[in-house]
């Protein structure tokens, strides 16, 4: 997330046209964009929409539907919390929310210092080892209160 | 030079594989021992991940759970000859989790290195495929129909069926799709076979190609698996790299490639025909069905989706035969289930065992009861659309027709265990809410039902004419049952409705409120 890169619609179009031999480019085209300038702008998405001859309309809706693209920066961290049954058996749900209280923060918020966003997933699979969590794609099984501060204070000094 | 196994599955990373594993080649070296780590699937034992495995020449002595600081003791304690340690649990194979199982998708899961085609081969890999040369399209059909296996994502349609639909469906292309998209909480097979034996996965996926005379192969894999999409990725260029991917596949005239996507957080995607639109690179709305993707499919060519499993296991029914396969399970349930034992239990993990097996043996005896030590309240079978199973029903057997006669389903083969302190009425206000979120939006009964769904459940959570909004509630459930498009809301209310049946004292707490 650090190393976002500045957006450029010039830049944006070689990472459309990188992709334009592939079926159903549309999907892989929106997780470059994203790896690359940390969000999927509002321009990107009219290049998208001239690259695959469909409207900007069109276009708005696909990348408004799924949950993992984001038309705004995040902050440089992000930090994802399941939320499912699983983790929800072992007491996540309670813990999720007075991590948020302490901060407070609510779901799909930053911290003030644009430092770390928060965010809740359904199930990252690491079942066995409820409650879990996603620090920047690594993930963390078993995770407790002191973890999730630990991460917050980490998140803000780098 | 002695060889050490350290799984880089993605809950033994998340348990601290990877700092383990460079900690141990550190220390090897300070003390110049010569050592290879392979860095292996998960064995299923995931209570004891990360799971150190050595070899020795008695077999492979695990010591789990081991964490860094455990390290320079088990240098000590000459791990590396199976020495004693409290960490030691014995060799793997003779653990009483591994010789009660009956592994036969998850063969070669933890067992082998994933990314080595020679070690794949040296444990019977291609061999199936190899075979389904031999025979050619109709009898291969014919193999996978016999054997019975059934698609082991959750809806159980005979995988033989859909295979000879789309090879008789008239087109000039056809497509093979997997379906990775495993979100249901409390499972993650898909995620174990495609880290620990991604190669099976591939081999299946060609023998099907080759069946269906297609030629493209898709893997849509969830986007909450950036692990999952490293290891998957790296085993398709070594199998591209060895020639079994590509043009003329070990010369026998058979083109086949497989590509991976990567899906973006929409739960709804791993039901088939959404994930066929996700794929094409539209919003993923559910299509109405018929026509069935096995006729109008990708790009509105023939196409088979097929869970993870179902297709990892093709392989094995190929090379030894479908009545092998159909020698094992029970009833209608043929073959194995990788049981996915997670929630609040002290032994979590993957089990692979014939159908047939009774719950209560499941939680109470293989997972060991729960973790916390209080009494089980639940269990929910089949993920977030699965039904609460109480402990009454403990003696229910493990297969798709026994569970169906209760009105609950085994869905992917995922278990969640509940402790007694679990609030049943939050847990069917979270069905409903998590069915909100994730609803494509395009029929009314999901769409508009799992909201005023949380609403009443909301009322009756607050004392509010708690007997009439539960009758409004049940009628909302079997209006989203047998109204609803698709799976989502279609089965959003069995965890709802089997709450609202076995727990009724649950919604009749009128205190709640006033209590928080």
């Amino acid at each position: 997330m650090a190393g976002a890169a500045p957006y450029s619609d010039e830049r944006a179009r070689e990472i459309i046209a990188a992709h334009m031999g592939l079926e159903g480019p549309a999907l892989p085209i929106l997780h470059a964009l994203q790896d690359e300038f940390g969000f999927v702008p509002e321009s990107a998405v009219r290049e998208m929409a001239n690259a695959l001859n469909i409207s900007r309309a069109e276009m708005h809706g696909v990348v408004t539907f799924y949950h993992d693209f984001h038309s705004a920066p995040h902050g440089r961290h992000v930090l994802k919390i399941c939320r499912a049954e699983s983790c929800q058996s072992m007491g996540a749900e309670k813990q999720a929310n007075e991590f948020l209280a302490r901060h407070k923060l609510e779901w799909g918020q930053t911290t003030p210092d644009g430092s770390l966003t928060v965010e809740p997933v359904y199930c990252l699979g690491l079942c066995a080892h409820s409650p879990s969590a996603l620090y920047d794609g690594e993930p963390i099984g078993m995770v407790d209160a002191t973890t999730l501060d630990e991460i917050v204070e980490e998140a803000s000094g780098k | 030079m002695t060889r050490i196994y350290i799984p880089l599955d993605m809950a033994a990373v998340a348990m601290g594989a990877d700092r383990l594993a460079e900690a141990v080649a550190s220390e090897a070296a300070a003390r110049g021992h010569q050592i290879e780590i392979v860095r292996n699937g998960s064995r299923g034992m995931l209570w004891l991940e990360p799971l150190i495995e050595v070899e020795t020449p008695a077999g492979r002595v695990g010591y789990g759970p081991a964490r860094v600081k455990d390290v320079a003791a088990l240098f000590d304690a000459g791990f590396l000859t199976g020495g004693a340690h409290p960490l030691n649990i014995g060799v793997v194979d003779e653990h009483p989790w591994m010789t009660r199982q009956n592994r036969v998708t998850f063969v070669r899961c933890g067992v082998i290195d994933p990314l080595s085609v020679a070690e794949y081969e040296a444990h019977g890999g291609f061999k199936g495929l190899k075979r389904a040369f031999e025979l050619g399209a109709p009898a291969i059909i014919e193999e996978v129909t016999k054997s019975g296996l059934r698609g082991r994502g959750g809806a159980g349609f005979p995988t033989g069926i859909k295979w000879k639909t789309v090879a008789d469906a008239p087109a000039d292309r056809r497509y093979v799709v997997v379906n990775a998209d495993e979100g249901d909480s409390g499972t993650f097979a898909d995620r174990m076979i495609m880290e620990g034996d991604p190669l099976s996965l591939i081999e299946g996926m060609i023998i099907c190609g080759y069946a269906i005379k297609g030629s493209k192969g898709y893997v849509y894999l969830r986007s909450e698996y950036p692990v999952v999409a490293k290891v998957f990725q790296a085993a398709i260029e070594k199998a591209r790299e060895a020639g079994w991917l590509g043009r003329n596949i070990q010369g026998s005239g058979f083109d086949f490639d497989v590509e991976l996507r990567i899906g973006a957080g929409a739960y709804v995607c791993g039901e088939e025909t959404s994930l066929l639109e996700s794929l094409e690179g539209k919003r993923g709305i559910v299509r109405a069905k018929p026509p069935l993707p096995a006729h109008v499919g990708l790009f509105g060519k023939p196409t088979v989706v097929n869970n993870v499993l179902s297709m990892a296991t093709i392989p094995m029914i190929l090379e030894k035969g479908a009545q092998h396969y159909a020698d094992l399970g029970v009833g209608r349930s043929r073959g194995t289930m990788p049981l996915q034992i997670a929630g609040n239990v002290k032994y979590g993990g993957l089990f692979e065992t014939d159908f047939g097996i009774p719950l209560g043996v499941i939680v109470n005896d293989i997972a060991g009861g729960t973790r916390s030590g209080r009494p089980v309240k639940a269990v929910q079978v089949g993920g977030p659309l699965g039904a609460y199973v109480p402990v009454s029903l403990f003696d229910l057997p493990f297969d798709y027709e026994a569970f169906a006669a209760k009105d609950s389903l085994i869905g992917h083969g995922g278990l969640v265990v509940f402790d007694d302190t679990i609030d049943m009425l939050w847990m069917a206000r979270f069905g409903m809410e998590f069915c909100a979120i994730e609803s494509c939006g395009k029929c009314t009964p999901c769409r508009i039902g799992s909201t005023r769904g949380v609403e009443t459940i909301d009322k009756i959570r607050n004392g509010q004419d708690v007997e009439k909004n539960i009758e409004l509630l049940k009628d909302l459930c079997h209006t989203m049952k047998f109204g609803s498009l698709c799976a989502l809301g279609g089965f959003a209310p069995y965890p709802v409705e089997s709450a609202l049946r076995h727990f009724p004292e649950d919604f009749r707490k009128p205190a709640l409120e006033a209590a928080e």
